[in-house]
């Protein structure tokens, strides 16, 4: 058995421990916001994140989550509040959809870290994320976007 | 802001098949309207199964609670379709926006392409097709809900008027959702007044998309996604080379792993079902096949362009003849020649190919992010052994299509039923990427010689195209009607054949090669290779003209207003003639393709033999326009994709074996390498043309172009190597 913490949920699995962390959350959980892109960490399209850090789920053994805290879109807001949520709707950024969740899940953790984000941040944060659609001038925008709505969040 | 579940078993229920102008209540006790709008496009009425064409269209259900639901007869693949078409129906209907939702259509004749005679998403054809059918499927509507307030009131209807989803009459007011029942007993009208577009509230607007906070919750539902009771999961391993037959196969191993339910040899190749997609996957990987590796067992794409540079030379089927090309050239005062060539290359779509099915004794449902849903029903039809009436096909959304789930074969859900017939139970077969990117079914690789000459003054006054590469039309079902009678594949030439330039002596001329590799249209398909020869060559007579490319391309341009708007608009905004920081240069292209005029100004530096992009400046006409946020957005996406294949993709084959394999031997563009992209819209009330695809053909050209600019070098072969450059 393989105990972590989903969304803030506990969960244990009788799983294979080198089960990749993807299939886990997308067959055992059912949780298919995380997406399946390329099983080689080239996409992010698979992006997590483990006790806060983005983790591309395709290549992560299952194990690596024992006993820690896994967050998946489906946890960035129960409502759709996260300023990188909001910004996204403000900027229509999704066409096909498909790899963004993992978009947002590496962009989370890059405002964590750097709340006003610079574009050169912007490059070394999201590169890992493809968009076979072409999404990437939005997703900028929409980034410094939800740096804005975060801070006047903050400041009131 | 309504955004239905896209996936479902109950999804289409609701939408049964209807007689022609028949209106029901709905089981939601709204109001159903179902419209047929005969001799809507001259090609619907030319095809042989014309008795289709009568057939009634269903797109819009009211409901009590004010819910408006928009059915959606062409799939959303992220261009947009699910936003652009319901508003073209809300802005008739003068619905409430916020109650405006959409639902993908189930499959039925009703819902056939007005200009295609099928159910397909492709051509770039989604607004400019559903332009009449949505907006009469909403003033209709509009006109029977207004009927039942007139009975209602007992006042006539022209004294009523209809504002944000509810008939007025003075200070009374009757909501839509209110008027719902009343209405679905009247007649529908056989004639409707359209809005004069002064009137428009959602058209031409930049409305944001309907279907955004379900792919930002996780919550949009693709095909990759989709969950049965009971499901099993199933991964193929499919032959190494095109063409090859599995001999024997030793699963001995595979047999033995956690979770494998079964393993059989489907035509497509061995099948591994398993509980979960991880655990088919695993086993699979542990199959071992013996293959006959049949013809295409030492095929090699070196070889194959080689092949195509010898059959250049020699003449192919007449495309287009203009005076004497060759005469021309032998009197032209300067005279170039330049072969261009650009590879196989993959869609490559985020979602990799996937399709789940259940099949029944007499029932099959099959749920998938088809854009092609009259053929893939039938084609899974054939191998249920069903009719296609009890085939129910689910479009979910796509993750991307690009031309790939349309495919002549149905190939990723036909090998979907022939599993679900062996396994018994529903089943999901999902392709790993390696799988998708081997699979085949990609745009063809072209060669694209071309001899140019100009006179004394620097006038172009001859042009010979020839052009080898593969067919994506020929031993298709769909090769008489796309082909037309030509002894060429259009699809092969467009692009050149329609040379907007005014040079008095052009010859194209097409040789179809025949190679073992399934190919397909690609986003913006021939122009995807056209526009790059072309517009480089253009630049090539330019620069042997001594003449600005530019001013060079709108002296050609004379009698080509549209193609002139867009080349004057991009080079306006790109600032074009101005001074640029040392080591940049610019690169104009200019294209017309699927309805649309398009042009591209780049701006590119090289160091160190790495091309890096900065800046592209599109500039786009459409004519009329639905949405501009979906334009800017579907013009960026598609300058992306065409830089993305410029730079960086390529497949090649070595002994009949795909060298590429994943992301990181086929690139897709990233965030850091992203120019800034400007889009820039011709305001004109033109015929509506296509924006899913013009977007891309003049990056390419317009990069090429741009290097030209910055360093002096030709560019001939994609993807775009400096070491290469001449």
């Amino acid at each position: 058995m393989i105990g972590f913490s989903v969304n803030g949920k506990r969960v244990d699995l009788d799983v294979e421990p080198s089960t990749p962390l993807l299939w886990v959350i997308r067959e055992q959980l059912g949780l298919t916001g995380t997406k399946y892109g390329c099983g080689m960490a080239q996409c992010g399209a698979c992006t997590v994140h483990i006790n806060g850090e983005a983790v591309r789920s395709c290549v992560a053994p299952v194990a690596r989550a024992a006993g820690k805290s896994v967050t998946t879109i489906e946890g960035l807001s129960p409502d759709l509040t996260n300023p990188l949520q909001l910004a996204w709707l403000e900027e229509d950024v999704p066409q096909c959809g498909y790899c963004q969740s993992g978009q947002l899940m590496s962009a989370a953790v890059l405002l964590r870290d750097k709340p006003t984000p610079t574009d050169e941040d912007i490059d070394e944060a999201m590169t890992g994320n493809l968009c076979r659609c072409g999404t990437y001038p939005r997703i900028r925008r929409a980034i410094h976007r939800a740096a804005e709505l975060a801070a006047k969040a903050g400041a009131r | 802001m309504i955004g239905l579940k896209s996936v479902g078993r109950k999804t289409s229920a609701g939408i049964e098949r209807r007689d022609f102008l028949k209106v029901s209540v709905a089981a939601s006790g709204g109001l159903l309207i179902g419209f047929h709008f005969p001799g809507v496009s001259a090609l619907a009425s030319a095809q042989p199964s014309s008795a289709n064409s009568f057939m009634p269209n269903a797109f819009v259900r009211i409901g009590s609670d004010e819910r408006i639901t928009v059915i959606v007869n062409h799939s959303e693949m992220g261009q947009g379709v699910y936003t652009s078409l319901p508003m073209l129906l809300a802005d008739e209907l003068d619905a409430d926006w916020s109650k405006v939702g959409y639902e993908p259509a189930p499959v039925d004749p009703k819902y056939n392409h007005p200009a295609f005679g099928m159910q397909i998403t492709g051509g770039s054809s989604s607004v400019w097709s559903g332009l009449d059918q949505f907006r009469q499927a909403g003033a209709a509507a509009r006109a029977m809900l207004v009927g039942a307030a007139a009975q209602q009131w007992e006042v006539d209807a022209s004294a009523l008027r209809t504002d944000n989803g509810a008939v007025l009459n003075g200070a009374k007011r009757l909501t839509y959702g209110q008027l719902a029942a009343a209405a679905s007993k009247l007649t529908p009208p056989a004639h409707v007044q359209l809005k004069d577009p002064k009137d428009f509230k959602l058209i031409g607007k930049p409305i944001k998309r309907l279907d955004t906070s379900i792919k930002l919750n996780g919550k949009a539902e693709f095909g990759i996604d989709v969950k049965l009771p009971g499901m099993l999961n199933a991964v193929i391993a499919r032959p190494p080379i095109f063409g090859a037959k599995m001999k024997s196969f030793d699963d001995a191993r595979a047999r033995s792993l956690p979770g494998v339910r079964k393993i059989v040899a489907i035509p497509a190749g061995v099948a591994v079902i398993a509980d979960t997609f991880w655990q088919a996957k695993v086993a699979r990987d542990a199959l071992r096949i013996e293959w006959d590796e049949g013809s295409m067992h030492d095929f090699d794409t070196g070889k194959m362009m080689q092949d195509f540079r010898e059959r250049a030379k020699t003449p192919g089927t007449s495309v287009r003849k203009d005076g004497d090309a060759v005469a021309a050239l032998a009197s032209s005062a300067k005279k170039i020649e330049a072969v261009y060539e650009v590879p196989y290359l993959s869609h490559l779509m985020m979602e990799p190919l996937n399709c789940t099915v259940d099949l029944r004794a007499d029932s099959c449902e099959v749920w998938t992010g088809s854009q092609f849903q009259t053929v893939d029903r039938a084609n899974a039809a054939k191998i249920a052994g069903l009719p296609p009436e009890k085939v129910q096909l689910h479009t979910t959304f796509l993750g991307g299509g690009f031309g790939r789930r349309a495919n002549p074969q149905s190939d990723f859900v036909v090998e979907a039923v022939y599993v679900a017939k062996a396994v018994g139970a529903p089943v999901k077969v999902i392709w790993t990427r390696e799988d998708d990117m081997a699979g085949g079914w990609y745009r063809p690789a072209f060669l694209h010689a071309i001899q140019g000459g100009i006179d004394e003054s620097g006038n172009a006054i001859s042009w010979k195209s020839t052009l080898v590469g593969q067919s994506i039309m020929a031993g298709t079902p769909f090769a008489a009607m796309m082909m037309k009678g030509k002894a060429y594949d259009p699809a092969s030439v467009e692009g050149v054949d329609d040379l907007p330039y005014s040079i008095p002596n052009v010859t194209v001329q097409s040789h179809q090669a025949e190679v073992g590799v399934p190919v397909q249209w690609l986003r913006s398909v021939g122009h995807s290779h056209t526009a790059f020869a072309v517009e480089c060559f253009v630049d090539e007579m330019a620069a042997l003209a001594g003449k600005d490319p530019y001013q060079f391309r709108r002296a050609l341009l004379q009698k080509q207003p549209r193609y002139l708007g867009v080349l004057d608009l991009a080079a306006q905004k790109a600032g074009w003639g101005q001074p640029l920081p040392k080591g940049v240069g610019r690169g104009i292209a200019v294209h017309f393709a699927f309805g649309s005029y398009s042009a591209h100004v780049a701006e590119v530096s090289v160091d160190d033999n790495k091309v890096r992009v900065h800046r592209m400046v599109c500039a786009i006409d459409c004519g009329q326009y639905v949405n501009p946020g979906i334009i800017a957005a579907q013009t960026e996406g598609g300058a992306i994709f065409g830089a993305s294949a410029a730079l960086f993709q390529e497949l090649t084959f070595e002994n009949g074996r795909l060298q590429q394999t994943n992301f990181n031997t086929f690139p897709v563009l990233r965030m850091n390498e992203c120019p800034e992209i400007e889009t820039h819209i011709v305001e004109n009330n033109e015929k509506a043309g296509g924006i899913g695809e013009p977007g891309v053909p003049c990056a390419a050209p317009s990069i090429a172009n741009a290097i030209f600019a910055a360093t002096g070098k030709r560019i001939r072969r994609l993807p775009i190597r400096m070491t290469e450059a001449v």
